[in-house]
């Protein structure tokens, strides 16, 4: 090798590595300028109220968002009553019985037309289906239209995790003399599992900040809501209803609710790795 | 002689319009081990996958001829290739314990997965089958880390385990050698000879040093087509076609 040659392959390594190396500090950095900033501004409305108490009537200050956060958990449960069994499920039929026929490929097909509908048109769609013949907003109905909003990505996510179980894992199994089935459900999802979870943690982050579909469905309260069919407020309508209010307090318990729903969907991230790590040791 | 495990007569494979294996008869003795040799891409690996009918899970892959296990056709109409599977045991290429599984379960995964849950059962099953694969001494105090945590050649060993721990009649292993080092090897090919007195093996191999070690019979494969067969020593000291002999002598590989 010339040393010409060596001197442009060392520079040209640097540059490129050096680029990667910016690119990383850029994605971090913006994460934790946005963490820092809801931070900054949120904290300070933070205090025990915020999370025991109803929110205080216009004018008053104080109170708290206790009922957007139950609201907010319970929607996030009921979506994933809905998004996650249909998108598992559909994710094991397109990996292990849909990789190449026409019903797999239209249900993928499908799968991506509906991830990329704006989120205020699936609320509109559930406004159709369950409010209007309802008669009223309902938790229910802000459930189905987050539901439906996570199944194209856990059906995708499930999908691709269970297609990195690698086929000499099902040969082994189907050598066992094991039924088809059995090797699907006892050796190859739980090989995929830890992905499977993630990836529905991820998604459920991703509803769990949806607010144009609640505008719609859940619509939002200033009280406790009993049962599952009355109207419920949520962390991300609170905080779209007191941003634009006129109110200082109200802007400063925005920024509070903005921290909460990360801290939430930060908490539920951690509680399910430490579950299956638990679980795979155990 | 007693009579053979398995009875191939032209036998024909494809992998959709390629036709891998062409007219392969020949006969597979109990309790001895049958070597298939051959260069790279000679249909060897597909022969075997042939006699657990996992050859037909790759899509577009299919056979025609007949294969008696035992007097019975595994293709025949009603036959189900699970209990074919059942009763013959496979080993792979690459070690591929179950990832998520500790090395016990790796063992117990066919017993408990084909219904076999009886602990006492389960336990004594495991260390019999680890004991066969030659794994237990140096496995049985870690019984519970996972499986994909030991080394190479102990992977394969334990996949060997899990292989005869559902007691199959026969074990068909794919080049189980091929990504171990040769003390890993050594090892395997001395289990072979240990494992023959309770299965009939047929093993994949394009290493010719250990099918002429470890095998009773040899079957040499070129480009789909099985050129010879007979006991190992006749194949490897006479051989009667002139391609057996320049492909053992090393003229080409």
């Amino acid at each position: 090798m010339t040393p010409g040659l060596l001197i442009r392959r060392r520079f040209t390594s640097v540059v490129m590595l050096s680029l990667t190396g910016v690119c990383t500090a850029l994605v971090l950095g913006i994460l934790f300028f946005i963490l820092g900033y809801i931070t900054y501004h949120g904290i300070s409305a933070l205090d025990w109220d915020f999370f025991t108490k109803l929110p205080k009537p216009v004018g008053e200050k104080g109170g708290g968002m206790a009922n957007a956060i139950v609201g907010t958990i319970k929607l996030l449960f009921l979506a994933s009553l809905i998004g996650v069994p249909i998108g598992f499920l559909g994710g094991v039929y397109l990996s292990e019985y849909g990789r190449k026929n026409t019903l797999g490929f239209m249900i993928r097909y499908a799968a991506d037309l509906l991830n990329g509908i704006p989120s205020i048109v699936m609320g509109i769609f559930a406004y159709t289906i369950v409010v209007l013949p309802m008669g009223h907003f309902s938790t229910v109905a802000g459930g189905v239209a987050l539901g439906i909003m996570m199944i194209p990505i856990a059906v995708r996510t499930s999908e691709e995790f269970l297609k990195l179980v690698p086929a000499s894992i099902r040969e082994a199994g189907l050598a066992l003399g094991l039924a088809e089935w059995k090797v699907v459900s006892f050796i190859v999802i739980p090989t995929a599992f830890r992905g499977i979870v993630t990836g529905i943690m991820l998604d459920l982050a991703r509803v769990a900040g949806e607010t144009a579909p609640l505008l719609f469905t859940a619509f939002s309260n200033r009280f406790w809501s009993r049962g599952w069919l009355e109207p419920i407020a949520s962390l991300p309508v609170m905080i779209y209803t007191y941003a634009i209010a006129p109110y200082e307090d109200w802007h400063r318990q925005a920024w509070a609710a903005g921290m909460v729903l990360v801290l939430l969907v930060l908490g539920a991230n951690i509680l399910s790795r430490l579950v299956l790590h638990r679980q795979l040791k155990g | 002689m007693s009579k053979p495990v398995y009875v191939i007569e032209k036998l024909n494979g494809w992998f959709g319009e390629r036709h891998v294996l062409k007219d392969i008869s020949l006969k597979i003795e109990t309790q001895q081990v049958t070597a298939i040799i051959g260069p790279s891409g000679c249909g060897k690996s597909t022969f075997i996958r042939c006699l657990n009918r996992l050859h037909e899970v790759v899509p577009g892959a299919r056979t025609t001829g007949s294969i008696l296990l035992d007097g019975t056709d595994i293709h025949g109409p009603g036959v189900d290739p699970v209990a074919i599977r059942r009763r013959v045991g496979m080993v792979f290429q690459k070690p591929n314990p179950f990832p998520t599984m500790s090395v016990f379960d790796n063992v117990a995964a066919g017993l408990r997965l084909n219904g076999i849950r009886r602990r006492t059962v389960v336990d004594e099953r495991v260390q019999l089958a680890l004991k066969q694969a030659a794994l237990w001494d140096e496995v049985k105090d870690v019984l519970h880390k996972s499986g994909a945590s030991l080394s190479g050649g102990q992977q394969q060993r334990l996949c060997i385990a899990r292989a005869i721990a559902v007691a199959p009649e026969v074990l068909l292993l794919d080049e189980p050698c091929s990504a171990l080092d040769p003390i890993a090897t050594a090892r395997i090919e001395e289990l072979l000879l240990e494992l023959k007195r309770s299965y009939t093996i047929v093993i994949v191999t394009h290493n010719m040093q250990q099918a002429a070690r470890v095998s009773d019979y040899t079957g040499f494969f070129l480009l789909g087509e099985l050129i010879e067969f007979g006991e190992t020593r006749q194949i490897f000291t006479n051989p009667k076609d002139r391609r057996t002999e320049d492909y053992i002598t090393g003229r080409f590989g």
